[in-house]
């Protein structure tokens, strides 16, 4: 028993330990919440797009620097802004499908961006931290931004909880109630870029779309209305994230990946238990 | 009511000598295919008019002009004396199959929704919403299933959680689109007989509806049209093997009895020729 407690306890003895699981928590709630619109309205694409077009700034933001990371979250977020309004305007005015159209901008912004790394010396690390995110390194004053922003994400999808639930349900009702329909598209849009440069350090750009998805997916499955979907979203990521951090630290996996990978594995059990259920009820004999 | 937040509207007051809609020279195309040529008419409150057409008549199209989500080419739309953008009065019940039954949403959720336009931004429902929403609710027979998630009700229970919208909405115009569409008989009857009541209650309904049975034997008046406008006014009127023709064409069949006019219909496909080609 009192080796149980110590092996649970051990790794959050070091700060970069806690450090670590604080911003996995920030960002597993940032992206449930966000993550819920995003299942629910079919943006997967357009977010994994997003996270992967805020390179180049961040590229940028690095060699100005010289290869300070304390300025890069600033980056990021200027770029992500600037970048889901860019993609508001591009997929309206498209003549091709939305999402080549957006396929063939983020991918050329993203090449830009490894492009751009690629020119200092010792990029491999750099852009590894970037891709696949380095939690177990972020600082206290990263800790505090992503604190901060994580937390104007969930107060504004509270503020406008009922404005963003009826855009997503049914845009037409929205039109009718003369709703500001593109606003408040931009305005989640935007939310969703924030929360990437918050998630940033967690997971990384190429994990970004599992931390959005996967819970979201998860808690959609066990619940039947959207705060629950949320709430339940939240929980998974924290436990996934707890996990996640123990397996990091005595399997030595990287962490990222190591999150990532219980957010799946939550998935897959949710998913086999549902169907089960669900066999069974429409197999039971009717009354 | 605290409405003053950027972005967000205010409503329009209704005109007390205007008509609840008066629709004039309306024309629209998409493309370069006309959608609606020549539209006009107008709606006295509290009427209940059915709009007959095949398939691509416009008869969406016209919808979403009045409800103001369309913008026309040409004429103009008038509700209660002002154009449809600002108004949050007018309830559009789209067609059921374009709505996306897996969301996670109650029945009451969905009710609730039509009181954003009143609630206002950055405020919650109060007691008085909670309470319009499930006498809206009971209105339509729906209270006993407002916590059930949308998925699980039947097709007449989910076009009449729309009505109970609408109520909530404290809509003064309703447009349905085909409502009666894949429902059987008791279903339609039910949704019938509210949209009377709502009649009786000053509610101006149009309806989208393939079915010129239902059109002929439950509304006050039909407006028929396929791209251009054939005719409007009380079935016994306005149903005659021309106009049927010009509508429906090769889909329709009409036999002259002693006792009426037998309309005998195709279900599918599109309609004839429109009347000025």
């Amino acid at each position: 028993m009192h080796e149980l407690i110590h092996w649970l306890l051990e790794p959050f003895q070091y700060t970069f330990m806690l450090r670590a699981l604080a911003a996995v928590w920030i960002a597993g709630c940032a992206c449930s919440v966000i993550g819920a619109y995003v299942v629910l309205r079919g943006m997967a694409f357009l977010g994994d797009a997003l996270a992967h077009a805020i390179l180049p700034g961040i590229a940028v933001g690095y060699l100005v620097s010289g290869g300070l990371t304390s300025g890069l979250f600033w980056w990021g977020m200027g770029t992500a802004i600037a970048a889901s309004l860019g993609i508001g305007t591009v997929s309206r005015k498209s003549r091709l499908k939305k999402d080549t159209t957006i396929g063939i901008f983020l991918a050329g912004l993203f090449a830009l961006g490894i492009a751009l790394i690629s020119t200092l010396r010792d990029y491999a690390v750099d852009l590894s931290h970037l891709l696949f995110g380095n939690v177990l390194s972020v600082s206290g004053y990263d800790l505090g931004l992503m604190a901060g922003f994580g937390l104007l994400v969930l107060v504004a999808v509270g503020l406008f909880y009922k404005e963003f639930l009826i855009i997503s349900f049914d845009p037409v009702l929205a039109r009718t109630l003369r709703l500001p329909v593109r606003v408040l598209e931009s305005a989640l849009l935007i939310l969703l870029a924030i929360t990437i440069v918050v998630s940033l350090q967690a997971v990384g750009i190429a994990l970004m779309l599992a931390l959005l998805v996967t819970p979201a997916a998860t808690a959609y499955l066990v619940t039947r209305r959207l705060p629950a979907m949320m709430a339940v979203a939240c929980l998974s990521t924290t436990l996934s994230g707890i996990l996640g951090l123990y397996l990091s630290f005595y399997a030595s996996v990287a962490a990222g990946p190591a999150v990532v990978l219980v957010c799946t594995m939550f998935f897959i059990i949710t998913y086999l238990a549902t169907s089960l259920r669900r066999r069974r009820t429409e197999s039971a004999p009717v009354p | 009511m605290s409405r003053h937040l950027p972005f967000f509207s205010e409503h329009a007051d209704h005109e007390a000598a205007a008509d609840a809609l008066t629709v004039s020279g309306l024309c629209h195309h998409y493309g370069n295919r006309p959608s609606l040529k020549d539209v006009t008419f107008s709606i006295n409150r509290g009427e209940r008019v059915a709009v007959v057409g095949p398939n691509g008549a416009g008869k969406s199209t016209l919808f979403q002009l009045i409800a103001g989500i369309l913008e026309p080419d040409a004429g103009t739309i008038s509700i209660y004396g002002h154009r449809p953008a600002r108004h949050f009065c007018i309830a559009y019940v789209v067609q059921r199959s374009q709505v996306d039954w897996s969301f996670p949403v109650t029945v009451s959720d969905v009710v609730m929704m039509g009181r954003a336009g009143e609630i206002g931004p950055l405020r919650r429902p109060g007691r008085t919403d909670r309470e319009k929403v499930d006498r809206s609710l009971a209105d339509v027979g729906l209270y006993e299933l407002r916590n059930r998630r949308i998925r699980e009700l039947s097709g007449g229970q989910q076009q009449r959680m729309f009505i109970a919208r609408a109520l909530a909405q404290e809509a003064t115009l309703m447009l349905m689109d085909e409502p009666f569409n894949g429902l059987d008989f008791q279903s339609q009857r039910a949704i019938l007989d509210i949209i009377d009541t709502l009649g009786e209650r000053g509610v101006t309904i149009l309806v989208a509806t393939h079915d010129l049975d239902i059109a002929a034997r439950r509304f006050e008046r039909v407006l028929l049209l396929n791209t251009g406008m054939i005719g409007i006014g009380p079935a016994a009127e306005l149903f005659t093997a021309g106009r049927i023709q010009a509508a429906f064409g090769q889909h329709s069949h009409t036999i002259q009895l002693d006792d009426g006019l037998l309309i005998v219909q195709d279900s599918c496909c599109s309609g004839g020729n429109p009347p000025d080609a």
